[in-house]
Order: C-alpha cells, then structure tokens, then sequence
C-alpha cells in the first residue's frame, strides 16, 4: 500500500494497466497538493511562496540596477529612480531587497531539505529500533533538542570565519535536523505495529525494504511537514545569523541588508524602508511556509482541515 | 519521588554531556586561540616567538594528553574557572559572565513565562470559538508573529516607539548616570528600560504559544469526556477551562521546554540591538572579537540555564500528571 491511508485512490480513475509508477506518483502528489489547496489558509502561503521562488529567479531581469553597484547619493529617500531608496553605501535598496530573495530560498530550501534528510534517516530507522541503541539516539536527540540552537550556530559560524553560504547551511542542518526525527520518529513506532508491516516481515522482506517502502510512503505528509518547518526556522537562522555579521557580509540577503543598516545608524538617516522591507520579506516567506504547513498538517490529520467545525 | 530522581539522573548526564560538547567543539574547529590572538596582535607589527610564548602560556594553550585536558577542563568547569577574557583583559571570564546573567535571566525568564500563559489562554479561546473570526484573527497574527525575526521586531519597535514617538529608551538596561543598587529609584529605571526589549520577546514568541495551543486544544476538544460535560449542561467556560483547557495544557508544557531554547537564542539578538548588558550582547562581544574563552563560557552557561528550566519544566509535569509519578 503506497498510497496516503486518509486519501484512498478516487474510483473515477480507471485502473489501467498502462498505470506506471511515476504516474502513480504523480496522481498522489496531485491529490495531496488539491487536499492542501483546498485550504484557505495553506492557498495563501503557496502564492506567496511562489511569488518569492519567482522573485528570486528572475531577480536580474526584476531588479533595475546591480545589487553591489554603489555609485549613487547614498541615504537617499525613495524616488523614481529608486523606488525604496539607497542604502548608506550608495546601494539600491529595491535591487538589493530582490536579489536577496535568492539567499533566502536557497538557503531555507537546501538547509530544509538536508535537515529533512538527516532527520528521515535517523527518525525512521531510530523508530524502527527496539533495542538499547534507540535508548542511545533517544538522549542524543534530547540533547540536540534542549541545547539552544542559535547560541550553538553563533559559535560554530565564529569558529569558521567568513565560510559565507556553505557554512549557514552547514550549522542550520546540524542544530536542525532533530525536532523532524522526533516527529518521524513516534509515527514509525505506530505504523510498526501496523498489520501490513507484519505481512512484509513475514513475507521475508529486508528491514530497509520495508522501513523505506512500506513506512515511509505512508510518512509523506509528515515529511513533507517537517520540511517546511525545517526551511521556515532556516531561512530565519540566515536572517539572524547575517545580522549579527556572521555570514559574508558581502553576499547580498536580507539579514546583511539589516547588518548594513544598523550598522550605517540607518535609524538615525530616517531610512525606516531600508529597516522594515527586508526583515518583512523574511517574515512574509517565513509566514508562507507556515501556512503551507496548516494545509499539510491536514493530509495527516482530517480533523484540522477546513470547514469541518469541532 | 522516583520520577523526579530519574529526571535529576536525566539532567546530570544531560549537563555532562553539554560539557562535553563544549570541550569538543574548539577542538574541532580548525585553528587555535592562541593562533587567533597572535594574529590579532600581528595587525599592528610583526610577533616576536617570546610573545607567542607569553600569550600561549597566558591563554593556557593545553598541554598533555586528551584525557589530561578532558579531566582538567571538567576540574575548570565544577569550579566556574574558565581564565581569563582577552576582550575584556584582565577581567576574568566568570566575573564577565556573572555580571550578564542576571539581566538576561530576569528579563528573559519573566517575559517568557508571561509570554506562555497569555499565549495559552488565547490558543484556548482560538480552539474553543473555531471556525469564527476570534479562531482566524489569532491564529493567522500568531502565525505571522512566530515567523518575525526577533531582531526586526527588535528594529521596527525600537524605530517607532523608542526613536520616533521616544516614548522608551531603545539602549542599555539603566540610565547613563544611574549606579546600580536596589533601591526603588534604580529597579524602577531598569524595568522602565526593560519595556522595549521584553515587549519585542513576548510579541515574537507568543504567536508559537498561541498555535501549540490551539493545535492540542482542538485535539482534546474532541474527547468524549468534552463532549460528556457539555451534555450534563455545564457552563461553556468551565467545559473549555476545567476539562479541555487542563488536559491540553500537558503536552504544551513539554513543547514549552523544548521552545525554551529558541526563545533564549532570539532574546540573544533582541540584546544585541538594544545594547542590554546580558548575555547575548556580551556573546556578540566576544564573537566579534574571537574571545573564544568567554564565547565558551558564555555558550555553556546559557546551554546550563536551558537545561535546568527544562528540569524545572519536568518536575513541574511530574506534579500537574499524576500518571507520571506511577
């Protein structure tokens, strides 16, 4: 059983023979992307997303001027020829702001999906476990769990100076990775139990055969869940991390623009645009990714989707 | 009684092994303080080897085997010697750290448990009235909160409310002028310039709060029992506060002590644009200028206080479920 248990395969669709795997595939991402669609709340963040995900693939063609190109009167309110603004470098703000968008995506999607690796691998093979090993992962998940991660980033990215994009993401995958493992890790101790499960046992099937093909189709809303939270609270640690000055100061993303800013006395100069547009960027695609997750939350869980009342 | 001792047991080794993540992590990291130091030094003219003898001496570079170091470093630790702060030379590290932590853990710590109650009672009121605006209002703000960088929210109240209207001072924890002592004059100055920073953490951290809530409070409106004591004609506030309301705030509070951590590390960055003389501004002191005995120091501690309010977070648990005390 492949399919979602919550989202049996409609009977409108005729079971041909031709049906492929991948079509197979295809049909469920279809249904699970119309069940989070359809709520109202998940269909906002999913525009937003997409047009932050556009934004930063287009952003050279968008932005009017070079994200580093600082020949112009710098502290300048907004204008016609800079609709937000300069920065105290003499640096568009508009271009900046979009060029931005790409740090931001990149890095909330590369360290989310790592992050969701680290935590499918160990979260289902940690469930999977019924020995005194799983007592092991167990405290050293805890303890990922309690040590405070952005203190914990701060000195990793101290320690590896200037490292830039890669290391973000590198300390963002290790403080990140273990809240999804727990979330992943309680399911496949419940879906172990499970009927079919024991039928693949005994029908002599591997214990990676059936821990990756037969738990883990049925986790794909989970996961996918754990994805979004594990971008959201990434593309947050960037902002932070960029603020404090701990990433390449040079690559243009939004925490670095607020690095810039407050470090320009950008509140002294009145430049409240240059304050506020980037950290509402960070906030506006952090806000999505969250939403997205109220829709994913009810592939799992019928009883938080819409419209039906308690 | 012996579930509070397994959880004592818990935090010992817990505690143990957070030291131990901090004596591993310079040693895993590529170069040297003393490297560091010696490099800073060498900004302004060429370092003599007697120097570098003198600073690594100084800077107590570790000799011996790594069991020697290991046992020498716990000894530091049991007894809160961690040498001296280049940063702030000659102050040592635990004084430094002495003087930060309690602005922070008073700040902090109150703001984030008022965060907790106020975010709680609106995630009951959320899941009590789903479906009417009093559950989208909350929920959609707490979800646009939750996902605001502390230091933008930090930002934007400082620009607003502290440089535009100057309704509060936007840095530092006291007056300029002011001595500290514990007198009224001075606890009134420093609440009057704790109101920025801690009305930044609570407006941040209380979307999440609100969320968990609603989110466990929709679950365990669905029991029968609700729907029992509804039935015997029980008034809608007590059903919502005495039946639901109790049972969902349970496994809240283990999400409470698991939160903890990421609430500690916004309130590091809220520090830093406020100046607040806490811990978090003097990590970023000691980050800026690769004072590693400080930034180790400092990391320890705050990783200590986390796992203690998370103690304290268990124990609490232990006293609200009596299921956990079989």
């Amino acid at each position: 059983m492949t399919s979602l248990p919550a989202n049996p395969p409609s009977p409108t669709v005729p079971a041909a023979p031709v049906r492929t795997g991948a079509l197979r595939a295809l049909q469920v991402f279809g249904r699970s992307f119309g069940t989070v669609w359809s709520n109202g709340k998940a269909r906002v963040g999913l525009v937003i997303l997409a047009v932050f995900v556009l934004v930063a693939i287009f952003a050279p063609v968008l932005a009017p001027y070079s994200p580093h190109a600082n020949d112009f009167t710098p502290d300048a309110g907004g204008s016609s020829a800079h609709l937000l603004g300069t920065t105290g470098a003499g640096e568009d703000v508009l271009s900046q702001l979009l060029y931005g968008a790409r740090v931001s995506i990149v890095v909330g999607f590369v360290a989310g999906g790592l992050s969701t690796l680290v935590a499918v691998a160990v979260g289902l093979s940690w469930g999977y476990l019924r020995n005194w090993l799983g007592e092991v992962v167990n405290f050293v998940v805890n303890l990922f769990l309690v040590v405070p991660g952005l203190p914990l980033m701060i000195i990793i990215a101290a320690y590896l100076q200037n490292g830039g994009l890669p290391v973000i993401v590198l300390v963002v995958v290790i403080t990140g990775w273990a809240w999804g493992a727990r979330v992943l890790r309680a399911q496949t101790q419940s879906l172990r139990s499970r009927d079919f499960v024991t039928a693949a046992l005994f029908s002599g099937e591997s214990a990676s055969r059936v821990v990756f093909r037969e738990i883990l189709p049925n986790m794909t809303s989970m996961i996918a869940g754990s994805f979004f939270g594990a971008a959201t609270a990434a593309v947050l640690a960037e902002s932070g991390l960029s603020f404090l000055g701990l990433g390449d100061p040079f690559t243009v993303s939004w925490g670095s623009m607020l690095y810039w800013a407050q470090n320009s006395n950008a509140l002294l100069t009145g430049q409240w645009v240059l304050l506020f547009a980037p950290g509402l960027c960070v906030a506006l695609l952090a806000t999505a990714m969250t939403l997205v997750n109220f829709g994913v939350d009810g592939l799992s869980n019928p009883r938080l989707r819409e419209g039906n009342g308690r | 009684m012996r579930y509070i001792l397994r959880k004592f047991g818990l935090l010992l080794l817990t505690l143990w092994a957070a030291v131990t993540l901090n004596y591993a992590l310079p040693r895993l990291m590529p170069g040297s303080p003393a490297d560091a130091a010696v490099a800073k030094l060498s900004q302004n003219g060429p370092v003599a080897p007697s120097t570098r003898a003198a600073i690594e001496a100084q800077l107590g570079v570790p000799t011996g085997s790594w069991w020697h170091q290991y046992t020498q470093y716990l000894d530091n630790v049991v007894h809160l010697r961690f040498g001296v702060s280049y940063t702030f030379f000659p102050q040592s590290v635990s004084s430094m750290v002495g003087q930060a932590l309690p602005w922070t853990l008073v700040m902090v710590g109150l703001v984030t448990v008022l965060a907790f109650v106020v975010g709680s009672l609106i995630g009951v009121a959320a899941a009590w009235r789903r479906g009417t605006w009093l559950d989208s209002l909350p929920t959609l703000s707490g979800a646009f909160l939750a996902a605001f960088p502390y230091f933008w929210t930090a930002l934007l109240l400082v620009f607003f409310v502290g440089y535009v209207f100057g309704w509060f001072p936007t840095s530092g924890a006291y007056s300029a002028d002011a001595v500290p002592n514990l007198s009224f004059g001075f606890v009134g100055d420093s609440l009057y310039h704790a109101v920025l920073p801690a009305l930044t953490i609570l407006i941040t951290s209380l979307g999440g709060w609100i969320l968990g809530m609603r989110n466990t409070m929709i679950g365990t409106i669905g029991e029968d029992y609700v729907t029992f004591a509804e039935a015997n004609g029980l008034r809608g506030r007590t059903v919502a506060l005495r039946y639901a309301a109790r049972n969902a705030l349970l496994p809240n509070l283990t999400g409470f002590g698991m939160a903890l951590g990421g609430v500690v590390g916004g309130s590091l960055l809220v520090e830093q644009v406020f100046n607040y003389p806490g811990v978090g501004h003097l990590l970023y002191s000691a980050v800026t200028n690769h004072d590693y005995p400080l930034m180790q120091a400092l990391f320890l501690m705050i990783t200590v206080c986390v796992l203690v309010a998370n103690f304290i977070v268990d124990v609490l648990y232990g006293v609200l479920d009596p299921r956990t005390r079989r």
